[in-house]
């Protein structure tokens, strides 16, 4: 399908849909156009459409002041699940999940983290025992956006003890209003909860709501990992866009809190935020291409170094003011936002972007071995049971 | 090479390459891997004859790198300053010996802006050679010193330092002082009024020259702002392209190291499978991913002249001058003992990357040009 016929469908269907009032049935007709996620296949919301067309589409959609379906609040579903469920789903599962994820209508969380499963995750313990034609699964998750709002999770859990850890793991989709699923508010160091530890206890899962073989869990955990890194995209960011164009403001509004070693810190940082900026830009047009290449990891582990860095300097360009913060207060926001919050808050915030989705260490780790090829660790506990595993 | 399409689309559009660019950066890579030998580098650096005439033929004849800026009517092949900003690019990776950067960048740039076409069809073949006569340290933005003034019947008199590739150059581009205004000239080397005293450059690989003109006679180009112009052009291009030479450097230092870390075994397993050695490549590989960017903007900004060419070669030479220095730094150390040799190439890259940190501004100059134009005033 070209660009052309591809906008022609769009037009016919903004005609055909003047009446905007019912906002998910308009998204439901969007999805059953076609036109939700263009490269999925015909029936599932897309057309077989090249990925790169969905800019183009999504454009004229908002140009158009139709409803959304909110991206940012269903970000694991669409950038995580989605496509594990697409690439490993039955025809009834993907019938099943992909409308109401995409129309926002069921929201999904992600239960893979554990407390003693962090970096690796093919540690993981919690238990999946076959149980008829479900299986019973006990276990503690962590980490878990959006848990106390979803309807859906992808979990991964262990169901062979005996075998090396990658090895016996199976993937389900678990219903978070199953009876002996507890979702608690974990508080991080902001005060806010963002997070969740999960509690599975006694949670009955259908033999049906299994995600591709039994024991062959890591090889779907590893898609949908895959597309997390993949997951970069959207509009582009202007120039003084993320966190440096707030401290540069501060820098031009108060001539008074101004030094020489501050300001040598604020061009480097410029610098690098305006370098940073490009590389995303470069990544795009690569990924627009069909050719994702490898900055991705890259460009997570730059920007958790800068918005680390910035943080730390516009709490030292403010001084005294920096030493009063907005609120303590336990809140339970949808998502992170760096801007409407107060200095104290991105400075403590920023904390966390070099250890969600991927220490800074293990990217490193994953550059050094996957795109510049040197030799891995040495991995002890590859042969071993997971079960002999120390923890 | 088709010509570039377009000049009217954001120069963030051209970020990426094309697939024209990917064929003129593989044919120019075998090449320069066939050509430029390490060991007859080497021999040839402490000659004086530093750059290798027969690449520079081969160069320009075969793969046309001379003439890419230069328009196809003046003999050029019509492409654009991105293209060209590729050449320096597998130029650096190499270190390769020749005068591009004086001839097809800076006294292109200069001969270009002034519309002097019979001097650029003559450099576009690569059979003769030009430089720029202005010191490699000039930064953009800084008014040259004009140390050479012209008398009424346009002979030359002063002297110019650290010139780049005026050694082996056939014409030079020098700018005067008249009283009517400066003024930009060629010059005939080869005129006895012209003494050209080789320097000891720090980087082997790139002579530099002091120029001493004593009542040369000289061939006015360009007068008042036009005269400047061409000059300030010309070091925004060299300045812009530098980076690309840097970017293509730090990529070499990079994937040399890790060669040799997956070969070299201490403590019974191979260096690079140690954690310590592999984070530090893994971030030098992520900083060359920002250093692509950088430089592939300030080539793409000069290529149509954007209102934001300052701005994005103030960033490109702050960002790629640090990241090459430290690309052949890392090179040095994490070679260990043979990086420190004279036989290996570490040291041929770090006197490269420290000397392009210098050119045409330090990081802190370009930083501090920036500050000035996007309002981050000390």
């Amino acid at each position: 399908m070209t660009a052309a016929q591809l906008d022609e469908r769009v037009t016919a269907f903004l005609a055909a849909h003047p009446d905007t009032s019912d906002e998910i049935g308009y998204l439901r007709a969007r999805f059953d156009a076609g036109l939700a996620w263009v490269h999925y296949p015909v029936g599932l919301g897309g057309l077989d459409a090249p990925r790169s067309s969905q800019r183009a589409v999504d454009a004229r959609f908002v140009a158009a002041g139709a409803p959304t379906n909110d991206p940012g609040r269903i970000g694991i579903g669409l950038g995580m699940a989605a496509p594990t469920v697409l690439a490993y789903g039955t025809a009834e599962q993907r019938a099943r999940w992909l409308r109401p994820l995409w129309t926002g209508e069921e929201v999904w969380c992600q239960l893979f983290s554990e407390p003693g499963a962090g970096s690796d995750l093919a540690a993981l313990g919690t238990r999946a025992v076959r149980d008829g034609d479900a299986w019973v699964v006990d276990g503690q998750k962590v980490w878990t956006s959006m848990a106390h709002e979803a309807r859906w999770a992808i979990l991964v859990t262990r169901t062979h003890p005996d075998l090396p850890k990658h090895r016996g793991m199976t993937y389900f989709v678990c219903d978070m209003t199953a009876p002996g699923v507890e979702v608690r508010p974990l508080r991080q160091a902001t005060g806010e909860a963002e997070f969740n530890e999960v509690f599975l206890t006694g949670v009955r899962i259908p033999d049906a709501h299994r995600l591709g073989e039994i024991g062959d869990g890591w090889s779907v955990a590893r898609t949908t990992l895959m597309n997390e890194r993949v997951a970069i995209g959207g509009a582009s960011e202007p120039r003084e866009g993320g966190m440096i164009g707030i401290v540069a403001d501060t820098w031009r509004a108060h001539p008074e809190l101004r030094t020489a070693g501050l300001h040598d810190r604020l061009l480097r940082l410029w610098v690098e935020a305006e370098a940073a900026r490009l590389t995303t830009e470069r990544l795009r047009l690569q990924l627009a291409a069909g050719d994702p290449g490898p900055e991705g990891s890259g460009a997570k582990l730059t920007y958790a170094r800068l918005n680390q860095e910035i943080s730390g300097l516009e709490l030292d360009l403010l001084a005294e003011q920096g030493l009063r913060h907005d609120e303590w207060t336990m809140r339970r926001p949808a998502s992170v936002d760096f801007t409407t919050r107060s200095p104290g808050y991105r400075y403590l915030r920023a904390k966390g972007n070099s250890i969600e989705g991927g220490t800074s260490e293990i990217l490193l780790n994953v550059i050094a071995e996957r795109v510049l090829g040197l030799p891995p660790e040495p991995r002890v506990d590859k042969d071993t049971a997971w079960k002999d595993l120390p923890r | 090479m088709t010509p570039s399409t377009s000049t009217v689309e954001s120069p963030t559009a051209h970020l990426a390459y094309t697939a024209d660019e990917d064929d003129l950066r593989s044919g120019l890579r075998d090449l320069l891997t066939d050509r430029v030998a390490l060991p007859a580098l080497l021999a040839r650096i402490e000659t004086t004859e530093p750059y290798d005439p027969k690449l520079w033929r081969v160069l320009a004849e075969q793969i046309g790198v001379t003439g890419l800026a230069i328009a196809e009517e003046h003999g050029g092949s019509g492409a654009t300053w991105r293209e060209t900003a590729l050449v320096m690019e597998e130029l650096g990776r190499a270190v390769a010996p020749t005068p591009f950067l004086g001839s097809a960048v800076l006294a292109t740039a200069a001969l270009g802006h002034c519309g002097a076409h019979d001097l650029l069809t003559e450099l576009a073949g690569g059979h003769r050679t030009a430089t720029l006569a202005v010191s490699f340290a000039t930064a953009p933005g800084t008014q040259p010193p004009y140390d050479v003034r012209a008398d009424t019947d346009d002979t030359l008199t002063g002297t110019v330092t650290s010139v780049v590739d005026a050694g082996s150059a056939d014409l030079i581009v020098v700018a005067a002082t008249t009283p009517q205004g400066p003024t930009l000239y060629t010059v005939d080397p080869t005129h006895e009024g012209v003494h050209r005293q080789s320097v000891t450059s720090l980087d082997l690989t790139r002579p530099l020259t002091d120029l001493t003109l004593t009542a040369a006679p000289g061939r006015p180009i360009a007068r008042g702002d036009a005269a400047e112009a061409a000059v300030a052009a010309a070091i925004t291009t060299g300045a812009a392209l530098l980076a690309s030479e840097q970017l293509g450097l730090a990529e070499y230092c990079l994937e040399s190291t890790v060669a040799y870390l997956k070969t070299r075994n201490q403590f019974g397993r191979p260096v690079g499978s140690f954690q310590g050695p592999k984070h530090r490549l893994a971030a030098l590989w992520v900083s060359i991913t920002q250093a692509r960017a950088v430089a592939r903007y300030a080539a793409a900004c000069v290529a149509v002249d954007d209102p934001d060419t300052a701005v994005a070669v103030a960033v490109a030479q702050a960002h790629c001058s640090d990241i090459a220095v430290h690309a052949a730094e890392e090179c040095v150390q994490l070679h260990g003992g043979i990086g420190f040799t004279w036989e290996h190439h570490a040291h041929l890259y770090l006197k490269r990357a420290k000397a392009d940190a210098l050119a045409f501004g330090t990081p802190d100059r370009h930083r501090a040009a920036l500050a000035e134009l996007v309002d981050l005033a000390p």
